[in-house]
Formats: C-alpha cells, sequence, structure tokens
C-alpha cells in the first residue's frame, strides 16, 4: 500500500515537472490570438494613418528597411540585413535580405524600396493618393523633403542620397509609417489600398470588418521564421469596462487601456498578467516666458519645487507611471539619469518666490486640455490638483480649457501663460522630444536659449551615436536648469493578458510584431 | 393613398435640403479645426495649412456648401477625412447593424411592453399593476452603460450563458451580403451563425429596449385605461362578450394609435440614438461611428450620416402615419 502512494506520489511529482518544463521551453506552433482594443484602424496603409490602432496592425503586415529591437528603441536590421554610412552622412546604402517577397508573390528589392518612398515623397507621383502623406512630410521635413535621390544600385543594393545629414535618419526608417508595401498592388486598388494591404511582414492580411475586427494569417514565408501563432484577430471593443469583461470571460486573449479601478482585480487574478509598456511619452506643466512673471527663472523654479508629482501619479494614474525630470522619457537612449530632480519642498518654493519679488503669491492663467493622453489621463483632475499644490505657496491658478481643436489653435498661438500638454515619441531619438517641444525656434513656451539650439541642431546634423549621446546629455542638463517646464510624468501604458499568452514584449514605440508570441494552450 | 405617399416622399426634398443647410452650418461654425484636430499635437503651421487646402476649408463657406451640394445630388457623400473611405460605404456596412440592433430592440419592447401594458390596465391598480408601472418607472431611468455592464456581467462573466459583446464570435463563419446578419445567416442556410448571431443579439436588444420597452408599457396603459372607461366597452360588456373578446376587439384597437405613435418615434430614436448601447457592447453601428465623427471634425460623415438619419427619421414616420389607416379604417389619406 505504502509502496502505491510512494510510486503514485512520484509519477504525479514527475508529471508536474515534465509539465512544467515543457510550458518553460516548448514553444507551440498554431493557435489564434485575439487582442481587445479600444477602437478600430482608420486605415491599413501605414503611410496615411497617424493612430495606434492602424498601426497596431499594419506593423504585423509590413516589413521596413530597419526595425526596433523587441523592447527598446535600438534599431536593428529589418528588410536590410546591413548598411553603411558615407564620411559626410549624406549617402546611406543598404544591403537588403535576399528572397524576400511580398505576400503577393512580388520580390523585395531595391526597386520596390524605391518605388515606395518616391510615391511617398514626390507629390506629382501618380499614386501619391489616398491621404495626405503626414508622417513622411513630418519625419522628413517636406516633400521630397532631406531625403534628394533613392537609387537602386543593384538588385539588393538601395541608396538614399539626402540633402543634408538627418541624425535621426535610420530611427526615422525604423517606424512603422515606413512599411514598405508592395507597388504591385498599390497600383491595383489605387484609392481604396488603404483596404487592401499587401507587405511582406509576419502576417498576412485576410479581412477587415470594419468597425469589429481585422484578420491576419500566418506568413508562412517570412524571413524570420514563420509566427507561431496560425492567426491574430484586432477586435475593436471601444468601452475599458466592457474590453475587460470580454477578457474575463475569455472570448479576447489580451488588451490594452484598461480603468484604473480595475488594475487590482488583474493583480488578484492568477490567470491575468499586468505587463507595462515602457514609457514613450511625457506630461508637463509649461509656464509661457513671454508673460510676466514667469519670465523669471526664480518663479519657475518655485512651481518645480512645489509640484508633488508621486502624489499625482499615485491618484490619477494608478500608480502605472514614473516621476518626470527630463523631457526625454527613460526608455529612449542618452536620457540623463544624473539629473537630480526638484524636490517637492514647500519651504523652498516660497523661498524662490520671495526672492523672486513676489512673497505674496501672484495669479494667472492655467489652461487643461479637454481630452484624455497617455500622459495625462485625467487632464482635469491633474490640473486641480496642480492648482491645489501651486495655492500652497501663496499663487492662485484660474483653471480654463477649451475644446481640443480651439487648445491647439491657442496653444501654437502662443496664448496661454500656462498650460498642460505631453508628448508621445514617433521614432524613438532624442531629437524629437528635445529639438521638437524645446527648441527656441519649436517650442511655444517663449523659452530662448541659443546654447542649447546650438547643441541641437550639432545632434542633428551628426551621424555619430557616442557623439550625439554627450550633446543630448548636456541638452538635458541646460533644460533642467532653465525650467521651461515642469516634467509631471512618464506613464506606462498598461496591458492586461492571460498567462497562456507568452513572450509578449512590448515595445515603447506601442507597437510590436507579433511572429515570437506563442499561445501555451 | 398612393398619391398620398408620393406627395409625402415630395415633402422629403424639402427637408433633406433643410437638414443638410442646417448641419452644414453648424458643424462649420462650432469652433474646432478640423485640421488641427486630426494633426493634434504634430500640427505645424504649414501641415495645416496644407491640410486644410486638400479638404477645401480654404473655400467661401458657400461654395463648400455648394460643392457640398452638388455631390448630394449625384449620390456622393464625399469621402470621410480621417480614413479616405467613401461615406456612403461607411454608412452602407454601419447602418444595416445599427437598424438590426434596433429592430430587435423594438421587438423586445413591443413584445414585453404592450401585453404588459394591457394586463396593468386590466387590472388597475392590483399588485402587478403597481408592480409593473414601478419597474416600467425604474427602466425610464435606467442609465445604459450601467444597465449594459451589468448584463454582460452577469449573463456573460458569471453565468457563461450569452456572448459579451460584438455581433458574431471570432471562429463563426459568414460572409456579410446585407449586412444584417440575421439576413445574411438565413440567406446562406447557415444555422450555426444564425443561432450565434442571435446569441449576440439578446444582450444588447435587452439593454436598447428597456428604456421603449417602459414607455411603450405606460403609454399602453394610459391609452387602454382612457378607452376601457368609453361607453361602447359598457356596451359590449352589456351585451354578455368576454372579457378577452371586448378587451383585444373592441379596447384595443382603439387605443392603438397613440402606441403606434409612441412605437414609431421610439424606434426613430433608437436608429440614431443607439450611441451607449453601440459603445459597451462592441456594435459596429452608425451612431457610435458618427460620434466619433463629430469629435474627430470628419465633416463628410457627419455630413452624410446625420442626413442619412434624417431621412430614416422620414421614412419611420411616413410608416406609422400609413399604420394609422390601416389600423382606423376612419382615418383616410387623400
Amino acid at each position: 500500500m505504502n509502496y502505491v502512494k510512494k510510486l503514485s506520489l512520484l509519477l504525479v511529482v514527475a508529471l508536474v515537472v515534465a509539465l512544467f518544463s515543457f510550458s518553460v521551453y516548448a514553444q507551440e506552433y498554431g493557435g489564434t490570438f485575439v487582442f481587445g482594443r479600444g477602437g478600430d484602424s482608420v486605415g491599413l496603409d501605414p503611410i496615411q494613418v497617424t493612430d495606434g490602432e492602424s498601426f497596431k496592425v499594419t506593423q504585423q503586415v509590413y516589413d521596413t528597411i530597419v526595425m526596433f529591437k523587441p523592447g527598446t528603441t535600438e534599431v536593428i536590421p529589418g528588410l536590410a540585413k546591413d548598411w553603411k554610412v558615407s564620411e559626410d552622412g549624406k549617402t546611406w546604402t543598404f544591403h537588403l535580405r535576399e528572397g524576400v517577397e511580398f505576400h503577393d508573390g512580388n520580390p523585395v528589392n531595391a526597386e520596390a524600396i524605391k518605388w515606395n518612398f518616391e510615391r511617398w515623397g514626390y507629390e506629382d507621383h501618380p499614386y501619391h493618393i489616398g491621404g495626405e502623406f503626414t508622417y513622411y512630410a513630418y519625419m522628413f521635413q517636406d516633400f521630397p523633403g532631406v531625403i534628394k535621390e533613392v537609387n537602386a544600385v543593384d538588385e539588393y543594393t538601395v541608396e538614399f542620397v539626402l540633402e543634408n545629414p538627418q541624425g535621426p535618419f535610420l530611427n526615422n526608417l525604423a517606424m512603422v509609417s515606413f512599411g514598405i508595401a508592395s507597388p504591385a498592388a498599390v497600383k491595383k486598388w489605387g484609392e481604396d489600398y488603404f483596404k487592401h494591404p499587401v507587405g511582406s511582414g509576419p502576417f498576412k492580411f485576410v479581412e477587415w470588418k470594419q468597425g469589429d475586427r481585422v484578420v491576419l494569417e500566418a506568413n508562412e514565408d517570412y524571413w524570420d521564421g514563420r509566427p507561431y501563432l496560425d492567426k491574430v484577430i484586432f477586435r475593436s471593443i471601444p468601452d475599458n469596462g466592457a474590453r475587460y469583461m470580454e477578457l474575463r470571460s475569455g472570448s479576447i486573449d489580451m488588451m490594452d487601456y484598461i480603468n484604473p479601478e480595475d488594475v487590482q482585480s488583474v493583480k488578484e487574478n492568477e490567470d491575468l498578467d499586468l505587463i507595462l509598456r515602457p514609457s514613450f511619452n511625457v506630461g508637463y506643466f509649461a509656464m509661457h516666458q513671454d508673460f510676466e512673471p514667469f519670465d523669471n527663472v526664480l518663479v519657475r523654479k518655485a512651481f518645480a519645487h512645489a509640484i508633488n508629482k508621486e502624489a499625482l501619479i499615485g491618484a490619477f494614474y494608478a500608480g502605472l507611471a514614473e516621476p518626470a525630470k527630463n523631457p526625454l522619457p527613460p526608455s529612449i537612449w542618452s536620457y540623463n539619469d544624473e539629473i537630480e530632480d526638484y524636490p517637492y519642498d514647500l519651504e523652498k518654493a516660497k523661498e524662490l518666490l520671495a526672492e523672486a519679488g513676489y512673497p505674496d503669491g501672484f495669479e494667472f492663467d492655467f489652461y487643461y486640455m479637454p481630452v484624455p493622453r497617455p500622459y495625462f489621463p485625467q487632464p482635469k483632475m491633474i490640473a486641480q490638483a496642480v492648482q491645489y499644490y501651486l495655492s500652497e505657496i501663496g499663487v492662485t491658478a484660474n483653471l480654463l480649457s477649451y475644446d481640443w481643436g480651439t487648445y491647439l489653435d491657442k496653444y501654437y498661438d502662443d496664448q496661454f501663460q500656462t498650460y498642460i500638454l505631453g508628448w508621445t515619441g514617433d521614432n524613438g531619438d532624442p531629437d524629437n522630444f528635445l529639438y521638437v517641444l524645446l527648441d527656441q525656434t519649436q517650442n511655444n513656451c517663449g523659452y530662448e536659449s541659443e546654447e542649447l539650439h546650438e547643441i541641437l541642431i550639432e545632434a542633428q546634423k551628426s551621424v555619430d551615436k557616442e557623439e550625439r549621446i554627450a550633446l543630448y546629455k548636456e541638452a538635458q542638463e541646460i533644460i533642467h536648469e532653465d525650467v521651461p517646464w515642469v516634467p509631471i510624468a512618464h506613464s506606462t501604458p498598461p496591458l492586461v493578458k492571460k498567462t497562456m499568452v507568452k513572450n509578449y514584449i512590448p515595445n515603447p514605440t506601442s507597437t510590436e510584431k507579433l511572429h515570437r508570441v506563442w499561445l501555451n494552450d | 393613398m398612393t398619391s398620398y405617399i408620393i406627395k409625402r416622399l415630395l415633402a422629403l426634398v424639402p427637408v433633406i435640403i433643410g437638414v443638410a443647410l442646417v448641419v452644414f452650418l453648424i458643424i462649420h461654425l462650432i469652433p474646432g479645426d478640423p485640421a488641427q484636430t486630426m494633426l493634434g499635437e504634430r500640427a505645424t503651421v504649414e501641415a495645416i495649412e496644407q491640410l486644410r487646402e486638400s479638404m477645401g476649408l480654404n473655400e467661401p463657406l458657400y461654395i463648400q456648401f455648394i460643392s457640398f451640394f452638388k455631390g448630394l445630388l449625384s449620390g456622393d457623400l464625399g469621402r470621410s477625412v480621417m480614413s479616405n473611405n467613401p461615406v456612403l460605404n461607411e454608412i452602407s456596412v454601419r447602418f444595416p447593424a445599427t437598424l438590426e440592433l434596433s429592430f430587435c430592440a423594438m421587438i423586445f419592447a413591443v413584445g414585453v411592453g404592450i401585453p404588459a401594458g394591457i394586463f396593468a390596465a386590466t387590472h388597475q391598480n392590483s399588485f402587478f399593476d403597481n408592480a409593473s408601472m414601478l419597474i416600467a418607472l425604474i427602466g425610464v431611468s435606467m442609465p445604459i452603460f450601467w444597465l449594459g455592464l451589468m448584463l454582460i456581467w452577469l449573463f456573460a462573466v458569471i453565468l457563461g450563458w450569452l456572448p459579451p459583446s460584438s455581433r458574431l464570435s471570432v471562429g463563426v463563419e459568414l460572409d456579410y451580403i446585407t449586412n444584417i446578419l440575421l439576413v445574411d445567416s438565413i440567406i446562406q442556410l447557415n444555422w450555426n451563425a444564425f443561432k450565434n448571431v442571435f446569441s449576440h443579439l439578446i444582450l444588447p436588444s435587452v439593454a436598447l429596449g428597456t428604456i421603449p420597452l417602459a414607455i411603450i408599457a405606460r403609454m399602453t396603459r394610459s391609452s387602454m385605461l382612457e378607452v376601457l372607461k368609453q361607453d361602447y366597452i359598457r356596451t359590449a360588456y352589456s351585451k354578455g362578450l368576454q372579457d378577452r373578446m371586448v378587451v383585444y376587439k373592441h379596447a384595443l384597437k382603439n387605443a392603438f394609435i397613440p402606441i403606434i405613435t409612441v412605437v414609431g418615434l421610439q424606434f426613430g430614436v433608437l436608429l440614431g440614438g443607439a450611441v451607449l448601447t453601440e459603445t459597451i457592447f462592441s456594435w459596429p453601428g452608425l451612431g457610435k461611428y458618427l460620434v466619433d465623427a463629430i469629435y474627430s471634425r470628419d465633416f463628410p460623415v457627419v455630413q452624410g450620416g446625420i442626413l442619412f438619419f434624417a431621412i430614416a427619421f422620414v421614412i419611420v414616420n411616413l410608416l406609422v402615419d400609413i399604420s394609422y389607416a390601416a389600423i382606423d379604417p376612419r382615418i383616410e389619406y387623400k
């Protein structure tokens, strides 16, 4: 009897160990992965869209010349297996992988890449239709902008000649917007191409039921190996609460944008995992220096000491954010971690105000956004909290807002004394935060610094990464001293998945390829 | 009758022109530049200018209206600014979804509301009367999103009897032909899909139908009560007719006109107002789509969508008017 017991115990242990090791080590092929998201895609031609729900899908269907290493903004080979740049930084040569095909069977070669760039960049190109090509003009500064010409040197070598060196060029090419489309498919569908996407990515487009779902299937011949999953389905489930219930009822495998009040129940549920996307954004409080007394750096520093970022994050982000001390989020290379934030210190803040000549405080207008963004999930409540913090040091903020379009209009027109706003990165290059938001030719907070401008321009022209890192670190120090803003938070958007979903690595840039994800059924 | 219908349909023309003009003016006069809204934080001055130009927003307002109206006459509602999809295409995909849901919600509302109202009226001041009218009052005041979430939580998450949201389960094959999925599954004799579609319709129909149900029940009750007090009902009873005969043949027919009016109005409201239900139940209908378009200032979609709703509303009203004549022989249209 005893032997039987022992033996059966041993068997059970062996079985558990076997199962456990199997689930840890064996990646399984097959299965359908259903992702629940807050909205439908706008379109599936990545160059024509700017919304994350479109990019989630196009990331699977298309490849880019280079791409981001999973979980980072570091650039690694994509369609190109390697590349080199000329001494003057103006000529980039890419060597393409051989034998890669679009889903329609046409070859991905230098001609195809040249055709895509000409379609995007030349306004007189016959297929420069179907939208505004927003991100091309934005990243390459106009049509055709920085890219002077694209040459197909031979079947698998493509060369870009630039007007002037562009430091972020490689990061730009890795953006999901610049997914390479099959020229034959674009020609076939014309203005309706956005409903019939054909790329060379890990998943092929199957169908799109508008407002409901997009269905993709595995590309058996993907150059980086066949995806583990057979099918991927993106379902639109607009309500956060309903989406969470779909996950709990088992009809979806993963979701984003969860209500903060549901986070705790996810943590307690052993069938679900909460994973955080590395932050790629910054939410800030800006003080416009064209208005008194914000031209006085002491006042700005006083404000930096008066706002309790940790408390804001606890109250309004469900803790899913980190306090910001730099304009750059920590996920972006050259983030300067040596900078020490202005600590929350009301006494110090009051001292600085008195020193600036405002011992009794003052009154000013404070504008907050009417819509939630990832960097400010609850802008009105955050603004009210900031208003309260500032009242603690004796200054009175009048809270005001406009509809979103008008808000941005007035922001660009430099009409706000102080305001909250933020930024989500595009290409993972520090230039995309520091130059775009704070250079004196770009910013909307009346901040002028010739020193900063020179550094940012120098870094823009350099193609030497080490040199650029040093320059951007210096830039962050200058910004820290000048306090044009009080950076508030970098939010880390939460994703919730079933524990059976394995190897999902969220990328800071908001989308990731899913061919390495597998299901442990 | 035919000439009446033709006359009513002709009257649609000024309605359409009026609605088109009002919608056009309102959306162009409210603050918020669509180009600015679309580009968001990335809106540079040049990009906005370029987008405004390509959207035709730099033209004078009357030129914009004329070109919109010209398109309208040729059946072209333009393309969505956001997606570049033809507006008519979007409507033809989404409206059937809204129609299907509204129709099922009305069947639920009418199917439960009218019998409940009749029963309450014939058993005035009974326990059932008081209880059902109290429930109706709660039904009218219930926030749909709350009711919807509770239904999903109970029937999908806890009990697991019904699917939580959307129109069709992942993995169930069905070709979309009319985009009314019950019809599509019947055409294809696909009973598996039919069952699946039907099970998806239950929860949103209940959520959406609850308020109309309450209104219809209350209307039926009061209308029936009024009729039941008439002399001819007493006469009918004194003739020795059975209860059932009096209530259904004599009373209900006469009480029906106000009920039909309410049913028609409610159906019209549902067609255009299912935004919350569509959001909670991930229903890819026109209401939610239109609200999103208003937020993003997608002018062509808003114009086309509202115009479409206006026409649908007018047609529903016409059907109601026609049904008056069918119910009450005293009413005649010339």
